[in-house]
């Protein structure tokens, strides 16, 4: 379960391959692909494990509160494929 | 930046090409024990210009800064390479993980273990037939049985969720369910695909291709079963056939934007169904690596400009198929811009009953002479290095 509140990261095993649309993710485990569509939710994801919470993520990307509804959606879905996961140490 | 910008959809961003492919195809060798009639890249005979395993780990560690994040190695029999192992191992410890298609002639036990240990290796067992009658017309005597082998020999060594690759064609369409049951029993997961008109495809497509009525058959199967089957988005085809997207996967052709393959010698092809000189990108070896042929080569630069829907810009259903296949037009001798042959609408076939002028494969790799029954079991002393000549003897 995805909460905005909590620390995530990037799955060890994933890479994340920029594109001019965004970029591609990859987990070397469960071999599925994602598609991050826009820049900005390429930046929030690569800068989640230096966030306190997924929300200060999203502010550091400029995404106001009240604009963080469809980026929060996007990370839950990443997280429910396993992309994102839980960083346990702050 | 406070709202979100609308997003294209994927099909819009994929049109105009990747910086590097997802799907990558890499035929390591034309050698092959088997002579499948369909076979899409003619293979049979090793090619002498066969690229070395130096000149292989170089494309390794290019696709590695590429972040091409796995190929599909094939074909060719791609194991018999007396280098296969080596070059899986060197991929998949420079972060290139590997899905290898097989006849199964060298899924030993001992191989079968080896593979059950990697976490990066999936195998794919190709098979045209539930049935040992229907799979051995098309893909020679003894093939069905070495399958069946392989599939046992990697589920008793945990090797776990291996593919079982499949064409679909007009004689095992009917059977399905029975891949389906039959993958199920060995804890592997089916993919189907489309039979195409490539390499020695052409020769036999009028005959193997599906019926329309099968193509209905086809596409209802894959709306029931979709979820729990792979088909490597091939059949976007049938998308008019139903309403938008109850066909899973991307419906749009990939070729020099996605997709694109890598043959034995180095040549870049837009796709690996269109092995032919009018869809050679360049080589990797004579034009400065594969990333400078992905990125600059005319060809695909031509690919990833807006397509014109030609004589199917007045069908509602172009949003849908797209057109379809290219290299199923191209092969058929039908115009790139016009239906696909096997067009859900029927425009396909007043276009085949038409004059047309098919292209003959400009790469052909085919054993000369007939199929011979096996009189024994197969010898399998590997060759070390590429002949000096195209041989016509067993490469295995």
């Amino acid at each position: 379960m995805f909460d905005p509140d909590l620390r995530w990261r990037l799955h060890p095993q994933v890479a994340v391959r920029p594109e001019p649309f965004g970029a591609l993710l990859y987990h070397f485990g469960t071999r599925k692909l994602s598609f991050l569509k826009n820049r900005t939710i390429v930046e929030v994801v690569n800068a989640l494990a230096g966030h306190p919470d997924a929300r200060s993520a999203c502010r550091a990307a400029g995404i106001d509160d009240a604009a963080q509804a469809p980026y929060l959606h996007a990370l839950s879905v990443l997280v429910q494929s396993k992309m994102l996961v839980r960083e346990e140490t702050p | 930046m406070t709202t979100m910008q609308p997003v294209p959809r994927l099909v819009d961003q994929f049109e105009r090409g990747l910086d590097a492919p997802i799907c990558l195809t890499w035929e390591l060798t034309y050698a092959c024990n088997l002579s499948c009639v369909h076979c899409l890249s003619s293979s049979g005979k090793r090619d002498p210009r066969e690229l070395s395993t130096r000149q292989c780990k170089d494309i390794i560690d290019e696709l590695e800064r590429m972040q091409v994040f796995y190929v599909n190695i094939g074909g060719g029999e791609p194991t018999v390479r007396s280098d296969f192992w080596e070059l899986v191992d060197y991929a998949t410890a420079h972060h290139v993980g590997v899905k290898f298609s097989t006849n199964g002639v060298r899924i030993t036990p001992e191989v079968a273990a080896k593979l059950a240990a990697s976490d990066y290796v999936d195998v794919q067992i190709s098979l045209d037939g539930a049935t040992a009658d229907v799979n051995d017309a098309v893909r020679g005597p003894g093939s069905f049985a070495m399958a069946m082998r392989a599939l046992e020999n990697l589920r008793d060594a945990g090797f776990s969720d291996a593919k079982i690759s499949v064409v679909v064609t007009r004689h095992n369409v009917d059977q399905l369910d029975d891949f389906k049951a039959l993958a199920d029993g060995y804890g592997a997961t089916l993919r189907i695909t489309r039979l195409r008109p490539s390499g020695r495809g052409a020769d036999v497509w009028d005959e193997l291709h599906p019926t329309p009525a099968q193509q209905v058959q086809l596409y209802d199967w894959l709306v029931a079963n979709g979820e729990r089957v792979l088909t490597g988005d091939s059949f976007f085809h049938l998308s008019g056939l139903g309403e938008p997207g109850a066909l899973a996967g991307l419906n749009l052709c990939g070729a020099g934007r996605v997709v694109c393959l890598i043959d034995p010698v180095g040549d870049v092809y837009a796709c690996p169904f269109a092995i032919h000189d009018t869809f050679l990108a360049g080589n990797i070896l004579s034009d400065n690596g594969f990333q400078n042929v992905w990125q600059n080569s005319q060809l695909f630069r031509e690919l990833r400009e807006p397509q014109s829907a030609g004589a199917c810009g007045s069908c509602g259903h172009y949003d849908s198929c797209r057109g379809g296949c290219m290299a199923a037009k191209f092969f058929t001798g039908l115009p790139l811009d016009g239906p696909d042959p096997e067009c859900v609408q029927g425009y396909g076939e007043p276009a085949l009953a038409g004059e047309r002028d098919k292209p003959k494969s400009s790469v052909d790799h085919s054993r000369t002479g007939s199929r011979k029954k096996p009189s024994g079991p197969i010898p399998l002393t590997l060759l070390t290095a590429p002949p000096k000549k195209f041989c016509n003897e067993s490469p295995v």
